[in-house]
């Protein structure tokens, strides 16, 4: 029995976590006993197969079809359906991306399963993973089986897993042509909204604004604090929804990844998506009100209280300090 | 044109969460419950949508238990047409396969022109309820849409998916299909005086299921506080003067960047 591991690219560039799955399905086939396989859904032989030959697994699969040359739901549920089939794995395990989550689904419906999604880790109990995901907006753990019978599909969340701690090996690699049916959707060329103007990215201090800023007239006060640390102005996704601050500034899953050496957090309660965006942060600052605020867990350091009373005597301080 | 939107009631963003003594859950009899962020906005867009297209109406469809009962009221007020409510008093027992093709049984036979959900659900979290039921409905779906392309309309439609790091993609479906929206993607209208008085009439139609067995489910075994990976040192004491002025001198000698 294997471990299917899925392998996302486009036009054969590869999306590195991937390599993160690797890690995952290696761990999870040393615990198991279970032999690791990769797929790369292509439309050719995929460039990136000798790449992932370079892992300690033992095989890649190339599943081809001309209808694969480009992502579609339709198209990678078709060729999934019949490597699933072809293979019989165990698990099917994949990295949570906005990819996997648009197709593995419907996967696994279509296989009358459904996917244990977002986990943070597993541990083997009696032959099984017992898969831990983040609910509630990050505030619980839970600890999840899955019933019935194999294959049981997994996601792990973006850094569960190290990728440079993926083992490097020698694999065969061989092509499965698939057939892929009616694809009843067009893409277009994808595209970057703007170019970044900002690459927070470079940033060696962020502060970060969440909804707890409550007005824009407010982003003033976080900006003060900003100016006399040298940092970037950031956000979390609610306040670049609304406009007060430019996209190019979100941190998260939707916007930067980021690891500064200091990350202040004013007024973020941790959502996953964001904590996704900056958790490998050197030192990370959290003020908000809410004490049980998941960004707390992660904080080196936390003020629990009105960021409006905390933020300007912090401004004021480093001044006195810095004069 | 129809369109059947699913939104779910759930816990309250900033409630503080109580484990419930079985430990597979959370209390919620002393939670404040809200209809889930993004199904609003998908809400939201289906209004739009059927504006724009001139005729047509707006279903919203919620799972759950009587209490659910506001979410409906809710969306009623804010311009949908009428609901369905599949009643199921202990949804959170359900996996999101069974939710799913519950609500695939109770829809099916609307043959809806487009089917909108919120992107997740701000409890479980699944993000998978939509694209189960538009494969057990045999409709194609794209999830994460943060635009929808109106004018596109007719026997297909133009949406903008998101994908990672500040990437997008557009791609036009055939209809019927099911798309699950992406918080943010317009501004929430209100619900008018005039709208909460409509509400009243319009219909609301009661389903009570048969939901299946479902060998295959995902299974909570333990809910606990997540374990912290870090030690935080919590400043202050509740003083948040005191704290600030810590902070800064933390600043100063742990972390050297002032």
């Amino acid at each position: 029995m294997s471990i299917l591991v899925f392998i996302e690219h486009k036009d054969c560039v590869l999306n590195k976590t991937s390599i993160e799955a690797i890690a995952a399905a290696q761990s999870i086939g040393k615990d198991l006993g279970l032999k690791v396989t990769a797929v790369i859904p292509c439309d050719k032989d995929c460039s990136l197969a000798q790449d992932i030959a370079g892992y300690a697994i033992e095989k890649v699969i190339v599943a081809k079809s001309d209808k694969l040359s480009t992502y579609t739901p339709d198209a990678y549920a078709d060729a999934w359906e019949q490597v699933i089939k072809a293979v019989n794995p165990q698990y099917v395990v994949m990295s949570h991306t906005y990819q996997v989550r648009d197709f593995a689904p419907k996967v696994a419906a279509r296989l009358g399963r459904e996917v244990v999604g977002d986990c943070i880790r597993y541990r083997a109990e009696g032959g099984k993973l017992v898969l831990t995901r983040r609910i509630f907006l990050g505030k619980l753990d839970a600890d999840v089986t899955i019933g019935g019978e194999a294959p049981y599909f997994v996601t792990f969340q973006s850094g569960a897993f190290r990728g440079d701690s993926a083992e490097k090996g020698a694999a065969t690699v061989e092509t499965m042509d698939v057939a892929v049916g009616d694809v009843r959707m067009t893409p277009e060329t994808p595209f970057q909204e703007a170019k970044a103007s900002v690459d927070l990215t470079k940033s060696e201090i962020i502060v970060a604004i969440g909804r707890g800023i409550k007005s824009q007239e407010n982003i003033a006060i976080a900006q003060q604090l900003a100016d006399v640390l040298g940092a970037d102005l950031a956000a979390s996704r609610p306040i670049c929804d609304s406009d007060w601050l430019p996209i190019d500034r979100q941190i998260g899953s939707s916007g930067q990844t980021v690891a500064p050496k200091v990350y202040i957090a004013l007024g973020i309660s941790g959502a996953i998506q964001h904590i996704v965006g900056m958790k490998n942060s050197g030192t990370i600052i959290a003020v908000n009100k809410d004490s049980e605020a998941p960004i707390f867990d992660i904080a080196d350091y936390g003020i629990v209280g009105d960021l409006f009373e905390a933020v300007p005597v912090i401004v004021e301080e480093i001044k006195n300090a810095k004069a | 044109m129809k369109i059947i939107v699913l939104m779910k009631q759930v816990a309250n963003k900033d409630a503080v969460l109580r484990i419930s003594g079985d430990e597979k859950w959370i209390n919620e009899t002393d939670v404040a419950q809200q209809t889930n962020e993004s199904d609003g906005y998908a809400l939201e867009e289906a209004l739009r949508t059927i504006e724009a297209k001139g005729e047509g109406e707006v279903i919203v469809c919620t799972l759950g238990p009587q209490s659910a009962k506001t979410v409906i009221k809710d969306a009623l007020a804010r311009g949908a047409n009428r609901a369905i409510h599949i009643v199921v008093e202990d949804s959170r027992d359900l996996s999101a396969y069974q939710i799913a093709s519950t609500i695939a049984d109770a829809i099916r036979e609307e043959n809806a022109d487009l089917v909108f959900t919120g992107l997740q659900s701000d409890d479980a979290s699944y993000g998978q309820t939509g694209v189960i039921l538009a494969e057990l409905l045999g409709i194609p779906h794209a999830t994460i849409v943060i635009e929808v392309d109106r004018e596109s309309l007719g026997e297909t439609l133009r949406v903008k998916r998101e994908l990672e790091s500040g990437w997008y993609q557009w791609f036009t479906y055939k209809l019927p299909a099911l798309l699950t929206i992406q918080s943010g993607i317009s501004q929430i209208r209100y619900a008018s005086l005039k709208g909460i008085m409509a509400a009243k009439s319009k219909e609301v139609r009661e389903v009570t299921p048969t939901v299946e067995a479902f060998a295959s489910a995902a299974e909570i075994q333990k809910v606990y506080l997540p374990l912290k990976t870090k030690q935080t040192q919590m400043l202050g004491n509740g003083d948040v003067k005191a704290g600030a002025v810590e902070l800064v001198e933390k600043l100063k000698t742990e972390v050297r960047v002032i």
